[in-house]
């Protein structure tokens, strides 16, 4: 397979002027002194295959725009070379182009133009974009007189409607409702079947977990993680939680105790998952001490990957279970009684820290993925409440 | 995707500009061109009830202002409205695509920070709107001018076609330069409008062009005849071409003086062939100016 963009080692200086100099006195004034270089992107090198779909995504200001930005040829990289193949879009936003004076009409022509659609593939489309968008009865009113929900709907009916082999988009699904929101996902899937090469800048961590085949994770510039969206998110997720400004931290603590190794054992006895919902199953944790410990208390915590809410955590001193003193290995054992949650992807947390003083040891965050999924079965009789009512019509 | 697709590759260095693949892209938009144009024809008359009849309605009150003035003053100026207008509409064509040329990056500076288009396109539309009124007003003079009884010269008229050509190539040159350089000299837009006061003055469009041609002839400066760097200002032969096709007569018969300068009908199609070659040359220099800085165009808004 090929490449669709090859990012070769790309940089990209911005010069920050405190006031940019925007006339001929202000410019001869300020020739050195007042510009500071800000790279925002540093050495960036990764590959899109034909036909996949990368997720791009970092904290604000990380440079995802500005990357977008160069692959789409609006910018130019400092240095570096960035090769593209194929027809090319690029959503950056919605609804360019658009002027409240036109009509509706007028301007899906003209917004479509400047995605790339020419005035034939603009008519071909233009039913379905009337539809996709629900302003079938508005088209020929002025856009001055659309809601702003109504103008985010039409321009992004077109966008879905250009037909490239690569697409761009940054962050434009994040707009509308949740209903809308479903309705993107479900075109960028279809984009996916039809082959099309994807490149999608979300902070939407689950969609990308969900629809990309692999994922980049920039921070301050550079290429702080690559490969598949559930590595790459986790390290997204430490990054965020901990709210460190140089690279994550995985692990922290003092390390008098360490987690040695932490495995999921499911119904069946294997350490493989995944878990069928309402299943039992054991965090299986194994503790090394590096000098004897007195007080030592282990927790754990799941966080729901798709929405990164806690749903569930223990402690073994809450539970009234001491570990007590001792100096070698021991192993703990979480057993889950069931997991009622919905199928998705769980993240856990793992933490040894002492009972007494709640010094830190050690702590794993979301290291450990417990995949949950449902199997169909036959449903249970259950008593539900009818009421029952009867009105002259 | 077909494996030999062609590959756009993007570095730091603003790639040579070759004008042939150059207008390839830009043709290949110009569908973008004409919706861009639309729109600004859209949006400066949304709202008024006669529309684009404003763009008519100029030049006939000029016309029925002018007849009117000269009549009761009677001056000796035959058909001034005629000559006045031949002259103005194009420059007014040449100036409004610059001043509105000079603005448009800027002006679009959302599209351009968010949307990979030629940039060209935008400095074009703005010609391409000065175009339609141009078009539309040179109708009007079109049907004054036999109406009028001043009539049509064919011999002359035939000047007129090289004459436009030099003027939109000398627009466009001239429009593409302003407008990239504006992007990064913010005041060029505030000089413009100084500098085309002065051009205004300075191309023979409100009065005669023999006059100017026959003082600067007359009185030679250190040995040199002025008229010879009068006539360096590009529009003025531009303007002398509209003038000849349209008002045609050099002497209108019963005026003491010619009106037009009375240089011969080859001569003028020579001058205004090498101002055409000339601005040919400018324009492959100010668009590979234009190409060269739109590759920062979305940093620098
Ligand atoms: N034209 C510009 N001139 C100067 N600095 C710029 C310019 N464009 C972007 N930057 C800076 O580059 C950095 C990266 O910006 P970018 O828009 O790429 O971030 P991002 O990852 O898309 O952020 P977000 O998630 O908020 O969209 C930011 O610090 C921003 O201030
Ligand atoms: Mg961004």
């Amino acid at each position: 397979m090929t490449a669709a963009i090859e990012v070769a080692d790309v940089s990209k200086k911005f010069r920050l002027f405190r006031e940019r100099p925007t006339s001929v006195k202000q410019r001869l004034l300020s020739a050195r002194s007042r510009a500071e270089d800000f790279w925002a992107l540093r050495n960036v090198s990764f590959d899109v295959l034909e036909g996949t779909s990368l997720g791009l995504i970092g904290q604000n200001g990380s440079g995802k725009t500005t990357l977008l930005k160069i692959v789409a040829g609006i910018l130019r990289p400092t240095s570096g070379v960035v090769r593209q193949r194929g027809r090319m879009a690029a959503l950056l936003e919605l609804g360019a182009g658009f002027h409240p004076e036109l009509t509706g009409r007028e301007n899906v022509y003209l917004n479509a133009s400047f995605l790339g659609l020419s005035r034939r593939e603009t008519d071909r489309a233009y039913d379905a974009i009337v539809e996709f968008a629900g302003l079938e009865e508005f088209m020929d009113n002025q856009a001055k007189f659309y809601s702003s929900g109504m103008l985010v709907r039409l321009g992004f009916a077109v966008a879905v409607h250009v037909d490239p082999e690569v697409l761009l988009i940054d962050e434009v699904l994040a707009v509308g409702d949740e209903a809308f929101q479903a309705k993107c996902l479900e075109r960028i899937r279809r984009f996916q079947r039809e082959g099309r090469t994807i490149v999608l800048v979300t902070h939407a961590l689950d969609t990308v977990r969900a629809i990309c085949d692999r994922a980049v994770m920039l921070h301050q510039g550079r290429v702080h993680a690559l490969g598949s969206p559930d590595d790459v998110v986790r390290e997204m997720r430490y990054l965020l939680l901990g709210q460190v400004d140089e690279g994550f931290v995985p692990e922290e603590g003092t390390r008098e105790a360490e987690i040695e190794a932490v495995d999921l054992v499911y119904p069946n006895g294997s350490t493989e998952g995944p878990l069928v919902r309402d299943d039992p199953f054991t965090i299986q944790v194994d503790v090394r001490t590096n000098e004897p410990v007195d007080d030592l208390d282990v927790d754990f915590e799941i966080l729901d990957g798709a929405t990164n809410h806690p749903v569930l955590d223990g402690r073994a001193s809450r539970a009234g279970v001491t570990i007590g003193r001792f100096d070698g290995k021991r192993r703990v054992r979480f057993h889950v009684s069931s997991f009622p949650y919905t199928a998705g992807k769980y993240w856990i947390t793992i933490g040894l820290s002492s009972r007494e003083t709640g010094r830190l040891y050690h702590v794993q965050t979301q290291r450990y993925l417990l995949e949950v999924i449902e199997v169909p079965r036959v449903q249970e009789r259950v008593d539900v409440p009818v009421t029952i009512e009867v009105e002259d019509l | 995707m077909a494996a030999d697709a062609e590959v756009a590759v993007r570095t730091s260095e603003a790639s040579h500009l070759r004008i042939a693949a150059r207008v390839r892209d830009v043709a290949s938009r110009r569908e973008t061109l004409l919706n861009l144009v639309r729109k600004e024809l859209k949006v400066k008359y949304a709202q008024s009830v006669l529309g684009a009849i404003w763009s008519l309605l100029n030049p006939i009150v000029f016309l029925a202002v002018f007849s009117f003035v000269m009549r009761i003053t009677n001056n000796q100026f035959r058909d001034y409205p005629v000559y006045l207008l031949s002259g103005l509409l194009a420059w007014n064509l040449c100036s409004v695509s610059l001043t509105t040329g000079a603005r448009s990056v800027i002006d679009n500076g959302n599209l351009v920070k968010k949307v990979a288009f030629p940039r060209e396109i935008l400095p074009l539309s703005a010609i391409g709107v000065a175009l339609v009124d141009f078009v539309l007003q040179s109708a009007v003079l079109f049907l004054f001018i036999p109406a009028s009884g001043h009539g049509f010269h064919l011999l002359e008229l035939s000047v007129y076609p090289l004459a436009f050509l030099t003027l939109i190539v000398f627009t466009t040159a001239m429009t593409l330069w302003l407008a990239a350089l504006n992007v990064r000299y913010r005041d060029i837009q505030h000089l413009l409008n100084l500098g085309l006061l002065v051009w205004f003055w300075f191309t023979p469009i409100v009065y005669s062009g023999y006059l100017v041609k026959d003082v600067l002839t007359r009185h030679p400066v250190l040995g040199v005849n002025l008229w010879n760097v009068f006539l360096g200002n590009p529009l003025t032969p531009i303007v002398m071409g509209f003038q000849r096709a349209l008002y045609a007569v050099v002497r209108p018969i019963g005026s003491p003086k010619p009106v037009l300068p009375d240089v011969s009908l080859p001569w003028l199609a020579g001058v205004l062939a090498i101002v055409l070659v000339a601005s040919l040359a400018f324009l492959r220099l100010t668009w590979g100016t234009f190409f060269r800085l739109s590759g920062d165009f979305a940093e620098e808004l």
